[in-house]
């Protein structure tokens, strides 16, 4: 029981990727569901350095570095899209997005 | 881990539509920042030279690219990915042009859109070309972050940015998915190759599950059931250029990643019912597509459940592919994806055209008598209906037909009788719109507007529909110039 393995690191990550996933279906503000998409995102971060240590080699911790980044990159166009909505709604709440459903 | 190989320019030519492309959209954003917005400069036909460029390097190393690899196997050159690149170009040139126009009619022509059309059409090129996990993520998030700040490019409007947003949110969690499931196979096995992974890890419950679970984050983006939801608001919404291109140039790429993925887990193929899978999954998405598209009065919105309903049609070919390994079934869906290319840039185009300055006509009924008031457009929308619905002679019926004698050939009867049935039922709004077009009279009289460009792309499209369609071998006898058939036969090859 002492020692920490690749399979707890990997109950770990699902449990964190399926409170992410949680989080974007059943959430209804669009800051939340941002928070819970780059939750899922280190989950996976999480599994990747676990399987480098694992393995060895280092292609795991490299891909988890262009995910931190690409995270980024997508929060910044996410909020960026967040603000406009603000500007002209007053509203980030997903279910007052729904002009297209007519 | 390799050794870091010598890596010289030449090593660098299988990559360079996927340069030309990337460097052509930071090229672009300089030019942006040198001429501070001034007006009048050509965007369109500047940024068009860049997906011409890159069709000339394909033309320029075609037959020399056999499963040639660059980095590792970060990028793959063979002829499955040139075709998938070629269609990619060809759908961006078209949608550029049609960007042109459509930006100056709603008055936002600005050079950031068409620097995020180049970075686009590159991330394109990138996921269509690969089966390294690193690869495939890279080019599936620069594929997609352009395409959820062109969706809600207009921020003046709130049907725009509610697309941007939507689609920004659901694109974002079905690459945590695809990524997830791609760490499942690199934890199990240790590599990042989705070939090597899957051939070691065939055996393995987490790999197994880890490949169903990356395939379901690129179904998403190919738009099929169940993860369609997103689809007829954001193509509803997004600039009416950008529906163009991401029902394109971004099906053609998603189509091409999954046939890639579906190829590189054939070790399992015999461990996981993928078959089936990949059936119900095809037929769920035609009848879903095609219902929901009955009642549809939105022009946008009937083609979204229109494209959606496509998208299981080619899904047949992938289906057929998985069981028995046939490359006549992807060569099919190649095909068939050239035809719908070519068809559903025209139809938008012609949506684009009527726009004026002040709104775009949307609403079917708006459509009324129209093709009696502009006889070229109307007989061009009128094409490319009959060839949505699949009626022949158009690229839109040879299309169905390569990829449904597949499916028969291999036994696949009941799959078939439910796509037949399908195109039938999907007759029904496809005509809706040509009964628009001749047999009503208008409401009342709207305000079209005209745009050459517009015209020029769209009579282009509705000859490439009837050519696809009728004489697909009409430039064979030119020397080295593979009819349209031999060509996607030859690509389908290479997949696995």
């Amino acid at each position: 029981m002492g020692e920490i393995t690749t399979n707890h690191y990997l109950i770990l990550a699902s449990v964190l990727f399926f409170i992410g996933t949680l989080g974007v279906l059943g959430r209804r503000g669009a800051l939340t569901v941002l928070m819970s998409v780059e939750l899922m995102l280190n989950a996976v971060n999480l599994i990747l350095v676990a399987g480098s240590r694992q393995h060895g080699n280092l292609d795991g911790q490299m891909i988890a570095f262009f995910v931190i980044a690409i995270a980024a990159v997508e929060a910044a166009v996410g909020l960026a899209i967040l603000m406009a909505i603000f500007r002209s709604k007053e509203s980030i709440n997903l279910d007052e997005l729904s002009a297209l459903n007519e | 881990m390799l050794a870091i190989p010598e890596i010289g320019w030449s090593d660098l030519t299988p990559l360079l539509p996927f340069l030309i492309l990337c460097v052509g959209g930071l090229v672009l954003v300089l030019i942006d920042a040198l001429i501070r917005g001034r007006a009048g400069f050509p965007w369109a036909p500047v940024t068009a030279l860049l997906p011409a460029a890159a069709l000339v390097a394909y033309a320029a190393r075609w037959g020399d690219a056999v499963g040639e690899t660059v980095f590792g196997t970060m990028f793959i050159e063979d002829s499955f990915g040139s075709t998938v690149g070629v269609l990619i170009c060809i759908a961006t040139l078209l949608a550029v042009f049609l960007s042109g126009s459509y930006l100056d009619k709603v008055g936002r022509t600005r050079g950031e859109y068409y620097a995020l059309i180049a970075f686009s059409a590159s991330g394109l090129v990138l996921f269509a070309s690969t089966t390294e996990l690193l690869s495939l993520f890279l080019g599936l998030e620069l594929l997609s972050i352009p395409v959820y700040v062109l969706s809600g490019y207009l921020r003046k409007n709130p049907l725009s940015l509610e697309a941007g947003m939507k689609y920004f949110l659901l694109g974002a969690f079905s690459s945590a998915v695809f990524l997830f499931g791609g760490a499942l196979i690199y934890v199990t096995t240790g590599t990042t190759d989705l070939v090597e992974g899957l051939r070691l890890g065939a055996g393995s419950p987490l790999a197994q599950l880890g490949f169903l679970i990356l395939l379901s984050g690129l179904l998403f983006k190919a738009a099929t059931v169940p993860f369609h939801m997103w689809t007829p608001d954001v193509y509803q919404g997004a600039p009416t250029a950008v529906t163009a291109f991401m029902a394109t140039a971004v099906k053609a790429a998603a189509f091409g990643a999954l046939a890639r993925v579906v190829a590189a887990g054939s070790p399992l193929w015999d461990n996981i019912p993928l078959t089936q899978v990949l059936w119900w999954v095809a037929v769920l998405t035609m009848t879903v597509g095609n219902l929901a598209a009955l009642t549809q009065t939105n022009v946008k919105r009937m083609l979204a459940y229109s494209s959606i309903a496509h998208a299981g049609y080619l899904l047949i070919g992938l289906v057929v592919f998985s069981q028995t390994g046939d490359h006549d079934a992807l060569s099919g869906m190649l095909y068939y994806l050239l035809a719908y290319t070519v068809m559903n840039i025209g139809a938008f185009g012609v949506v684009i055209y009527w726009a004026n300055h002040e709104r775009e006509h949307l609403e079917i009924p708006q459509y009324a008598g129209l093709g009696w008031r502009t006889p070229a457009l109307g007989l061009a929308m009128s094409v490319f209906m009959i060839s949505l619905a699949g009626i022949p002679p158009t690229a839109g019926f040879f299309g169905k037909y390569y990829i449904f004698r597949s499916a028969i050939e291999h036994g696949f009867h009941s799959l078939i009788i439910i796509a037949v049935l399908n195109s039938a039922l999907s007759v029904y709004y496809y005509l809706r719109v040509m009964v628009a077009l001749y047999m009503r009279k208008p409401v009342a009289t709207l305000e079209l507007g005209r745009s050459t460009v517009v015209g020029a792309v769209v009579a282009v499209c509705a000859v490439a529909t009837f050519w696809i369609g009728f004489a697909p071998d009409a430039f064979s006898f030119v020397p080295g110039v593979p009819s349209i058939v031999e060509w996607v036969q030859g690509a389908a090859i290479a997949a696995r």
